[in-house]
């Protein structure tokens, strides 16, 4: 059982950074506001490390499986008696877990940072907006009620805005930051409406209470959600999949995944530490969150999830094949992963060896976080280098950049899935949980296995092979100590963290199983890798003419997939052409005026009328006079009418 | 605790400037404020001390002393949770205003002798019990803003500040036709104006039925019910910075409290008769006032016409008839009172150096006036509902309130209500994108100075109330609470 001051403690120092570099960072000296923010995320990954550490070897039960405990828990907002906003810190696998990924991860981007954002005018505002963030994080992490989820997930947008805008003179900075802010925004309008229906039915915010009582199919709660429907489908199933829809949101995943390549404005270590590692993979964690319900209540629901997911994964890698910019093509794989993320969880089912699509998700989910946060520590280490982010003005920079160069080749071999490498593990459960589900899916999944080989190493060879070394650069460098040891660190992680063994940890009911390797099912996955290497190898390690060709000769079908499949181009159609044109103009139209005429009407019609009757206040005797004469004698007449 | 000092202390200070030096008429002006905020955290404190004893959401402090003994009106003042929050937000909001007015160079001495009585119009307004002491009150509070707009705005004022006068003297008509139905009624049953009195009385449904639209429409004009709302937008794009602050933080908040206080509690049966007319025309203002303020490229217009759209939310709390709906109504009167007051006091400093309001000619002043942009983003966040600042707090209760009506009319207008969140996050963002962040348009606003230590005593007071409000709502939930379930519960008895 963890220490709950622990807990709270390792929490609250990123907000204590937050407020110190935020508030004072300006007049804090040098660098001090970075290391300092550092030094508490560093107490912070400790204390994370010991609550893990204590929940994990000393909290199985009796019952042998890992408990879900809320060591502490406080009314934030009361709005009846049964409903309340709580503040708490829910103990279970996931999300002890999580802050250790989350804290590890922030630590090495703080680390990182202190070296690539050197001389930054605003340094200190810079870590107190990444303090921001991995409080906001680990917030959302810990949350104990769906509600506390929504409020850290909304925080964790608004860091995601601050820092992608953090060059806020740049204009494509501003646009991205805001994309990313109102499409995850569109996102989390379903997220809250979910959570209204959700908690409708479960009359309860906190997940524990929601779980007790719409899990078990006779309960009057869950009995009253599967009667209450709309459209024919169930409430439970428009409050699950609305849920997922702000978790998709935040994900990335198709169709809501337009902010995410857009967000890599943001300063690289950034798009490390949110757009990689932790802040996306939120959608994840939301649906493992809630995944007993999901699973045994509303398996259509989760469906939706599983399609959603490989969708994204296909994609998302088919893109990557034909993109330019170092940080998009990592943008889309990151899609893509967390795409094989959500559809393992999809085709899930819930306990034990059942359970394997969840525990490989989560698995996946921590390999993902270091290899993918490597790539992108390694990708700004090499922007730094050549001031670019297009791979045609980097090759050939193995010499120039040994370190960077070994540990991503150690990320793409993680991430293509090549034994022992990390990303072999974790892919390899998630490949089998599909196998034993849904063959569609898996099949899709092999062949994102292979374009996934492919395009790492497309990227890997283009920018360390290909060309003869670009230009000697006036860095004599590498980079700084402060960039180049989280690389050596995350690479020790991303090749060997497969080892770990996830299934004795992390499972979808907290009771341990074995997992084991079949050798004879990794072979058809591993080979595909290899021959995606091998393709990659053999037309991107030199100057090929064949890729061009190859795009020239598929024409129209690589155009349609180098612009994305005009995802933006129908999104932009819809918001500028059809809201603002046929909605929000209108309004503002008809406002102007109709509404504002009426008044101006009656205003109007007021006055002429009162013009026309001041007339009769002329001050003049004789017309007074006729008005009394006139005036007396149609009384006179009316009254001699009504006697008769 | 003597309520009638909440009272005084404005109306003597505003007496006090008529006749002190004009070089120490904002000191006194400030000093009011000062004296004002302090009695209001006082009585705030004492209302938690008495009400802790008292039977819940019951009124406390009162005092009764005959007025028109010929027509039963008296001086009848008292307080709940209610009137305690909206005068805590009025003491906010006149004291930033007040900071925010230290420029004031023409006619000094009547500027703040206007801003000081409106104040104690509203103090006098959110404390009376007695129907005509009330609007007596509201009167106090609507001549003051005529002038101020009407000598001391820009633009096209003295249209804006006829329309505002105009309009809310039209609302106040229709207040007065729907206080004497009740009066008459009331008067056979020596009820006379008294509000508690009728309240315990009751009314008989048919008397309800006519008078109720009245006073609801009537107090709604000043809360921009829909279609009545025309007068925001021109009336606080002309008015000068302060009295934009009073108007959105204060003024429209008689009208919401008057629809609270006096039409629903007193007519609870006829409210639920009309409830799904006042959610239909709440859920309009709301999502067509957002997408309004999308349009808009003024900032001024942009956060009158949000107003628009955050006020509709107290209406639709108000038309939802639940506890905690309510209870998110009269939350929302607080934080929207903040928020734009804040929004106007950033917009205010932006214009004072910029000279323009136009979001086109604006660009990048992050750089430049950071704090003020700070306050500016700040505002900004708490107008879309970030969690940490009051307007989520105010929003999240509106919405789940609303959401305990299982009826499907109720259900889509709450959906609908809840998208405005994002049109909300688009017209923000878009302003903030352009006239914050960004590369800096004019090579003049290099020259630009930040605000100054008035400036930013205002913005740090309304923020340290957005905050307080934000961060840890459960004292004011708990203080408003009571008061909501007292006016809801007549409904069911």
């Amino acid at each position: 059982m963890p220490d709950t001051r622990v807990i709270l403690i390792l929490l609250f120092l990123p907000l204590l950074s937050f407020l110190i570099n935020g508030l004072f960072g300006r007049k804090l000296p040098g660098s001090l506001g970075g290391l300092l923010a550092t030094a508490t995320l560093f107490v912070s990954f400790l204390l994370s490390l010991s609550a893990a550490y204590s929940y994990f070897f000393g909290s199985v039960g009796i019952t042998g499986a890992y408990e879900t405990l809320i060591p502490f828990q406080v009314t934030w907002l009361q709005f009846s008696e049964s409903f309340s906003i709580n503040m708490g810190i829910l103990a279970d696998p996931i999300s002890m877990m999580m802050i250790v990924v989350v804290t590890f991860i922030s630590l090495m981007v703080h680390v990182f940072s202190l070296g690539y954002m050197k001389g930054e005018e605003r340094f200190a505002t810079y870590y107190s907006f990444l303090s921001l963030f991995t409080f906001s994080m680990l917030g959302l992490v810990l949350s104990s009620n769906i509600f506390q989820t929504y409020i850290f997930w909304e925080l964790v947008g608004v860091s995601s805005f601050l820092l992608i805008g953090y060059y806020y003179q740049k204009p494509s900075a501003v646009a991205a930051s805001k994309k990313a802010f109102i499409v995850t925004r569109f996102a989390d309008l379903g997220f809250l409406i979910g959570i209204l229906i959700l908690s409708y039915y479960g009359k309860s915010f906190d997940f524990v209470t929601l779980t007790e009582r719409l899990v078990p199919a006779a309960s009057t709660y869950s009995q009253a959600a599967a009667a209450a429907g709309f459209l024919g489908i169930s409430a439970l199933t428009w409050a699950l999949v609305l849920i997922f829809v702000g978790g998709a949101g935040k994900s990335a995943m198709f169709p809501l995944h337009i902010w995410l390549p857009d967000a890599m404005e943001g300063p690289t270590p950034v798009s490390a530490l949110i757009h990689a590692a932790t802040m996306v993979v939120a959608g994840v964690y939301l649906v493992a969150r809630l995944f007993p319900i999901f699973s045994l209540a509303c398996p259509g629901a989760l469906d939706v999830v599983a399609w959603t997911g490989i969708i994204s994964a296909l994609f998302a890698a088919l893109i990557a094949c034909t993109q330019t910019d170092i940080k998009r093509v990592l943008a889309y794989s990151t899609m893509s992963q967390i795409g094989y993320m959500m559809f393992a969880l999809g085709v899930s089912g819930y306990g034990a060896e059942e359970g394997l699509g969840y525990m490989a998700a989560m698995f996946h989910l921590f390999t993902h976080a270091m290899f993918k946060a490597l790539l992108f520590l390694g990708a700004g280490v090499i922007i730094h280098y050549v001031h670019s982010n297009d791979l045609k003005d980097m090759g050939g920079l193995r010499k120039a950049l040994p370190i960077t160069g070994a540990t991503f080749l150690i990320a793409c071999l993680a991430i293509a899935g090549i034994p022992p490498f990390s990303g072999f593990f974790s892919k390899e459960e998630i490949l089998l949980s599909a196998y034993n589900s849904n063959y569609t899916i898996y099949i899709i999944a092999l062949i994102t296995a292979g374009l996934t080989a492919f395009y790492m190493f497309r990227l890997y060879f283009s920018i360390f092979w290909n060309k003869p070394q670009v230009s000697a650069n006036e860095h004599k460098h590498e980079g700084t100590l402060s960039m180049l040891i989280p690389l050596l660190i995350l690479a020790v992680f991303a090749a060997f963290s497969g080892f770990i063994p996830f299934s004795s940890f992390v499972t979808s009911d907290g009771i341990p199983f074995e997992t084991h390797l079949h050798l004879e099912f990794s072979i058809l996955p591993v080979l595909l890798s290899v021959s995606g290497i091998a393709i990659a190898w053999r037309y991107y390690k030199k100057p090929s003419t064949v890729p061009a060709s190859v795009s020239q000769k598929t024409g129209s079908l690589y155009r349609t997939i180098n612009k994305k499949f005009y995802i933006d181009e129908i999104y932009l159609f819809v918001t500028k052409k059809l809201v603002f044109q046929l909605i929000a103009r209108p309004a503002a139209w008809f406002d102007k005026t109709i509404v504002d005429g009426m008044m101006n009407t009656a205003a109007a019609a007021a006055q002429v009328f009162s013009l026309s009757i001041s007339g009769l206040q002329s001050g003049k005797l004789q017309h007074y006079a006729y008005y009394f004469i006139g005036g007396a004698i149609g009384l006179a007449i009316l009254f001699i009418y009504s006697i008769a | 605790m003597n309520l009638s000092l909440l009272l005084l202390v404005p109306l003597l200070t505003s007496i006090l400037i008529l006749f002190v030096k004009t070089d120490s008429v904002k000191k006194l002006a400030l000093g009011g404020a000062v004296a004002q905020l302090i009695l209001s955290l006082g009585l705030l404190f004492s209302y938690w001390k008495e009400s802790a004893m008292a039977e819940a959401g019951k009124f406390l402090f009162e005092y009764k002393a005959a007025w028109f003994p010929a027509f039963q009106i008296n001086y009848h003042v008292g307080v709940d949770g209610i009137s305690v929050a909206m005068i805590l937000l009025t003491a906010f909001v006149v004291m930033a205003g007040i900071l925010m007015s230290w420029k004031v160079e023409r006619m000094q001495k009547e500027f703040f002798f206007l801003l000081t009585f409106l104040g104690a119009g509203a103090y006098g307004f959110f404390i009376s019990l007695d129907l005509f002491l009330m609007f007596f009150f509201l009167e106090v509070a609507v001549i003051p803003k005529f002038l101020l707009i009407g000598i001391w705005g820009s633009g096209k004022k003295i249209y804006s500040a006829n329309k505002l006068v105009l309009m809310l003297m039209a609302g106040s008509a229709l207040v007065l036709i729907g206080l004497f139905g009740v009066y008459y009624h009331a008067n056979s049953n020596t009820g006379g104006f008294d509000l508690t009195q009728i309240a315990s009385n009751g009314i008989p449904i048919d008397i309800q039925m006519y008078f109720f639209p009245f006073l609801f429409v009537g107090f709604g004009i000043f809360t921009a019910l829909f279609p009545f709302h025309t007068w925001v937008p021109d009336g606080h794009s002309s008015a000068p910075t302060a009295a934009s602050m009073f108007l959105a933080g204060i003024s429209m908040k008689l009208g919401g409290y008057g629809c609270l206080r006096v039409a629903t509690y007193l007519m609870p049966e006829a409210a639920a008769h009309y409830s799904w007319i006042i959610v239909l025309l709440a859920t309009i203002a709301v999502i067509y006032g957002a997408f309004a303020t999308l349009m808009q490229t003024d900032l001024k217009y942009m956060n009158a016409y949000s107003s628009v759209s955050h006020c509709g939310f107290v209406l639709l709390g108000i038309g939802m008839l639940t506890p905690t709906a309510v209870t998110g109504a009269v939350l929302q009167m607080v934080s929207h009172g903040l928020m734009t007051a804040l929004f106007f006091a950033a917009i205010g400093m932006l214009y004072e150096r910029t000279h323009t309001r136009e979001v086109a000619q604006l660009g990048g002043l992050l750089k430049v006036m950071p704090f003020i942009s700070t306050v500016f983003v700040i505002a900004g966040l708490c107008s879309l509902g970030l969690p940490g600042l009051s307007g989520f707090v105010a929003e999240m209760t509106v919405f789940v309130g609303a959401w305990e009506r299982v009826e499907l009319f109720y259900r889509i207008a709450t959906i609908l209500a809840c998208m405005s969140i994002v049109v909300t996050a688009v017209y923000i963002l878009r302003a903030t994108g352009k006239a914050i962040m960004g590369p800096i348009t004019e090579s003049k606003y290099n020259l630009l100075g930040d605000a100054s230590w008035n400036e930013r005593l205002a913005g740090v007071l309304l923020i340290a109330g957005i905050l307080a409000m934000g961060l840890l709502p459960f004292w004011l939930k708990d203080l408003v609470g009571p008061g909501a379930i007292e006016i809801v519960q007549k409904l069911k008895a």
